[in-house]
């Protein structure tokens, strides 16, 4: 270990060639937990640091990454009507998958962290580790077909004015994930709505869809799957199944209610996942698995989490009660009184909610500080969530803009509640002083 | 209780509306509207004839005084009732204070029961920067060369000349050492091999207060009385509201304070009553709740006794005084004093000698044999390590946490009764922040421990700005935002730090939060900033 660690130091770069000091500094400190010692304060340390904390996020995002990479695959053949069990296609469905993700991952990570390290040898501090989690979560909440260079382009506004304009790592007030994906939203706005959009490798001809063309990558893993014998991608362009629309079950929720999504969408698929829609938001269950690691390592709060599951199932009681019930539905009812009506259970399986609150919300950067805070800042960002994707016709999905709302808003909560702290300590103090003086008189009396 | 009527009646209300706007929908809603009504009504009625009668109960409690503090004559268990741990039946009816917060470093080398005397070490010495609020450069009194006896003066502030310093032990000074910009260091003494104490005239018990301070003042004892807010030596202008004395150390691998008063019980009661005289008000004693059966310190007569139990830093003053009655600003102040600290006074006054005779921990991994040893204040480190090997290790007068890195040929902090030997941690760890091979210790579920671990001084990561994962309120049982507090301090924001709870606050209390802290911010010297600044805005 010793002679490994000496061979890398032997490629430090001097301290005034700033980039390349910092370059090596950051891929140095991925390698080693340096041999820093304590100088002042405490002589021993936590074993736990930034990094630690941050790929723990990571480690829980890697069963959504499994996951959507086959989910890619699995809509896009869905779509054409062609292997529609599971597991049948299963090497097309993840070969398929990982030729989308894999651009967008490796884009996400060249230039977010390019701009982190031009950042930090301009600052001249060391390389920051908050690209860590960032980067692992952009691939996941974007739509598959994501041009490049927008995903770049939102990457690049994200990091600049979202974390390096406040200071890097650790100042930011809004989560950088998040920004990138509301940048693309607004900016592209028919790149990140609409029906077509959520399933991968199909075109829009007039009025019909067609599969787009494979590219040379498919054509090279058909020259090797036909030589083992396996199903094989074909030229493309074939069309997709009869009724076919692509559409998101909140796109259609929006319009038809719970009908029209069971319609299109069983229960069982919200469930498990294998619906389309962002690449990494979909499967529940998987999610949850998410959800307990974090929670049990103590990564995320769970007070965040369990303060928006309260304020989901608040707001959507109360939606329910202010919508005619689900039996007394007819065709006539407008769209949003239908959605409105579905049951939180149901608006759960729906949509990203779970995904957002547990590795969105629960960002240790820009979420509330104090622990009443973070109760406060989760139900908040539940409820008003749940009412931007259910009265706001225009954003299908509700989270991104509540969680860049309680992000601006989570310094007020915590003020309040250093408010409220300073009065309460101010009233236990003088309650003290009155029992002491009882005591005190006690004392006298028995002497 | 107020709370819990909110709730329920708005979760009724929510009810209520949820039932109106269904029956709406419904053709035949009325019914199921009008048993929905009465089921709420019903409950409503029931909940308010109890809820007066239980009122009534607890104001006819009050008027016949039979209401106490700690009884709860309602109908309906109090929160914190329901949700408090049961006090241990050893503890029946005393204070106990039941703290779920902080952390006990599991860390290798505690020190066991033995008791050495520590005859190799001849050099002691006197530091002046031991001691908080003072000039740096004192007025010495001796010179390199003259003999003095235990208690003689060596030095005091050239502000408060009233405030003595004395030797520790009787002998010849041999080094006086100046630091930083030529202030002292360290007034060194070659001990005598028979100890001599200098003599006194003890005051009368019926002394007035003024003569009992002059007489501390004179003696030296002082030094030992610290001040809160700020942790400075006492001022003999003030008069203090309360006294604190905590008689248990929680911090990691800390001297067992059951073995420095073993054998002198009746010196510490001695001073004690010392210091009930010092106050018009209490004398605050806290005490190990997790301690079974009478100890040497319940049985002290004359002061208020609170259990504490909990992990550390529960055995820290500040954090018993946050429990029994917090500092603030201005008038109000306290005294605080450690066993040894009281054991001194009762020296003088019981015995009418000067003693700063200590049992002291030495502590960690890399001693063959970690123990305890009698000896003086500041005695010297490498004599009192005596035939250890010292490779690639720290040496630590102090814990780990609070203690001073001063090396073999340091000295013993006055306030201080354990020395440490840590292992450096100057080795660099491959994927050490992914797959910590190495043991170490941790508060993160993510690091799991089951045993004690050789913990080094490996800084376990690199300084990064402040994250609100909440780590540090997971240790502090104190009602109060360390996060919040730092950042105040160094914006210098002088209100929310007052409010915040500042005053409360020594170093020793947020060194656990310091541990904890995944961006490993110097909390302790943060807060001394921010004390510093309050203390010279007055």
């Amino acid at each position: 270990m010793k002679a490994l660690h000496d061979f890398v130091k032997k490629f430090e770069p001097a301290k005034d060639n700033k980039l390349a000091h910092t370059t090596f500094d950051a891929f140095y400190t991925f390698l080693f937990q340096p041999d820093a010692v304590t100088t002042d304060g405490t002589h021993i340390k936590d074993g736990m640091d930034l990094k630690r904390l941050m790929v723990h996020v990571v480690l829980a995002l890697q069963l959504l990454y499994v996951f959507g990479t086959w989910n890619i695959g699995h809509q896009h053949f869905l779509a054409l009507g062609e292997h529609t069990g599971l597991l049948e296609g299963f090497h097309l469905k993840v070969v398929y998958g990982l030729i989308q993700i894999l651009p967008i991952f490796v884009v996400t990570h060249v230039v977010g962290l390019g701009v982190e390290f031009i950042y930090a040898a301009k600052k001249g501090h060391s390389v920051e580790e908050g690209f860590l989690v960032s980067g692992a979560l952009i691939p996941l909440i974007m739509p598959p077909d994501i041009p490049l260079v927008w995903l770049a382009i939102s990457i690049i506004f994200a990091v600049i004015l979202g974390k390096e304009a406040f200071g890097g790592t650790g100042m930011n007030i809004w989560n950088v994930a998040l920004l990138a994906r509301v940048f693309i939203f607004f900016a592209y706005p028919t790149t990140i709505s609409g029906d077509e959009v959520w399933v991968s490798g199909i075109e829009k001809v007039g009025t019909e869809y067609f599969a787009a063309s494979y590219g040379w990558a498919h054509n090279f893993f058909d020259w090797i799957f036909s030589g083992v014998g396996l199903s094989q991608f074909g030229a493309g362009g074939q069309a997709v199944v009869d009724g076919w629309t692509g559409a998101t079950p909140l796109g259609i929720a929006a319009k038809e209610g719970w009908e029209g999504v069971t319609a299109v969408y069983s229960t069982d698929a919200m469930f498990f996942g294998g619906i389309p829609g962002s690449i990494g938001e979909m499967s529940v269950p998987l999610i949850i698995i998410g959800m307990v690691f974090l929670i049990v390592t103590k990564i995320a709060d769970y007070r965040v989490i369990f303060g928006g599951l309260i304020g989901f199932v608040v707001c959507a009681l109360m939606m329910n009660a202010i919508a005619p019930p689900m039996d007394a539905l007819t065709a006539d009812t407008p769209g949003v009184f239908k959605f409105m009506a579905i049951p939180w259970y149901y608006q759960m399986i729906m949509g990203s909610f779970l995904f957002a609150i547990t590795f969105m919300a629960t960002d240790p950067v820009s979420s509330a500080d104090t622990p009443t805070g973070k109760w406060i800042y989760g139900f908040l960002i539940a409820f008003i969530g749940l009412i931007i994707r259910v009265m706001n016709p225009a954003y299908p999905e509700g989270w991104m803009l509540s969680i860049l709302l309680m992000n601006t808003f989570a310094p007020l909560i915590d003020h309040y509640v250093y408010e409220a702290n300073m009065k309460r300590r101010a009233k236990r103090t003088s309650l003290m002083a009155e029992q002491r003086s009882q005591l005190i008189t006690m004392r006298n009396e028995n002497n | 209780m107020k709370s819990l009527k909110r709730l329920t009646g708005i979760l009724s209300m929510m009810m209520l509306v949820n039932l109106t706007f269904q029956s709406q929908a419904q053709a035949d809603g009325s019914n199921l509207l009008f048993y929905g009504l009465a089921a709420v009504a019903l409950l409503i009625f029931f909940f308010i004839v109890i809820s007066v009668a239980d009122n009534f109960m607890v104001i006819e409690s009050n008027e016949s005084g039979i209401n106490g503090d700690k009884a709860n004559m309602g109908l309906y268990p109090k929160l914190s009732e329901i949700f408090s741990k049961k006090a241990p039946a050893y503890l029946e009816g005393e204070h106990t204070y039941q703290l779920s917060k902080g952390y006990d470093i599991p860390l290798e080398g505690k020190p066991s029961n033995d008791v050495d005397g520590a005859g190799s070490v001849t050099r002691f010495a006197a530091m002046p920067p031991d001691f908080i609020g003072l000039m740096p450069i004192p007025k010495v009194v001796v010179a390199v060369g003259d003999s003095v006896k235990a208690g003689d003066v060596l030095y005091f502030d050239k502000k408060k000349d009233r405030i003595k310093f004395v030797a520790p032990v009787s002998g010849e000074v041999i080094e006086i050492n100046r630091g930083n910009q030529r202030a002292i260091a360290s007034i060194v003494i070659l001990a005598d091999k028979d100890q001599v104490s200098r003599s006194y005239t003890l005051p009368a018990e019926s002394a007035s207060r003024e003569e009992l301070v002059e007489f501390l003042l004179e003696s030296g004892a002082w030094a030992g009385i610290r001040q809160r807010p700020y942790n400075v030596v006492a001022d003999p202008e003030v008069t203090p509201r309360d006294i604190f004395v905590s008689t248990f150390s929680t911090a990691p691998l800390a001297a067992d304070s059951k073995l420095q008063v073993a054998g002198r019980e009746d010196v510490f009661q001695a001073g004690i009553d010392v210091l009930a005289r010092l106050t018009p008000g209490l004398v605050y004693l806290g005490l190990d709740g997790r301690e079974k059966g009478k100890t040497a310190f319940s049985a002290v007569n004359g002061a208020e006794k609170r259990y504490f139990i909990g992990a550390h830093p529960a055995g820290n003053v500040g954090v018993q005084m946050h429990h029994i009655h917090p500092v603030g600003a201005g008038e109000d102040t306290v005294w605080t004093l450690d066993v040894n600290a009281v054991l001194l006074i009762g020296e003088l006054f019981k015995n009418g000698r000067f003693s700063s005779e200590r049992v002291v921990a030495l502590a960690g991994a890399p001693l063959s044999a970690p123990r305890h040893v009698r000896t003086y204040a500041g005695a010297n480190l490498g004599e009192l390590l005596k035939g250890e090997a010292f490779e690639n290790t720290r040496i630590i007068s102090g814990d780990v946490l609070t203690g001073k890195a001063v090396g073999a040929e340091g000295y013993l902090g006055y306030h201080e009764d354990q020395v440490t030997v840590l292992k450096e941690g100057n080795e660099a760890e491959i994927f050490g922040w992914l797959l910590p091979l190495k043991p170490r210790a941790s508060v993160s579920a993510t690091i799991p421990t089951f045993s004690d671990v050789e913990a080094t001084t490996n800084t376990h990561g690199e300084k990064r700005a402040f994250v609100v994962n909440n780590v540090y309120e997971t240790v502090m049982p104190m009602d109060v935002y360390t996060q919040q507090l730092m950042k105040s301090i160094m914006v210098q924001d002088f209100e929310s730090m007052e409010g915040l709870g500042i005053y409360e606050l020594v170093e020793e209390d947020v060194a656990l939060a310091e541990f904890t802290c995944v961006s490993k911010q110097p909390l302790q010297s943060i807060l001394r900033d921010g004390l510093n600044i309050m203390l010279e805005q007055g």
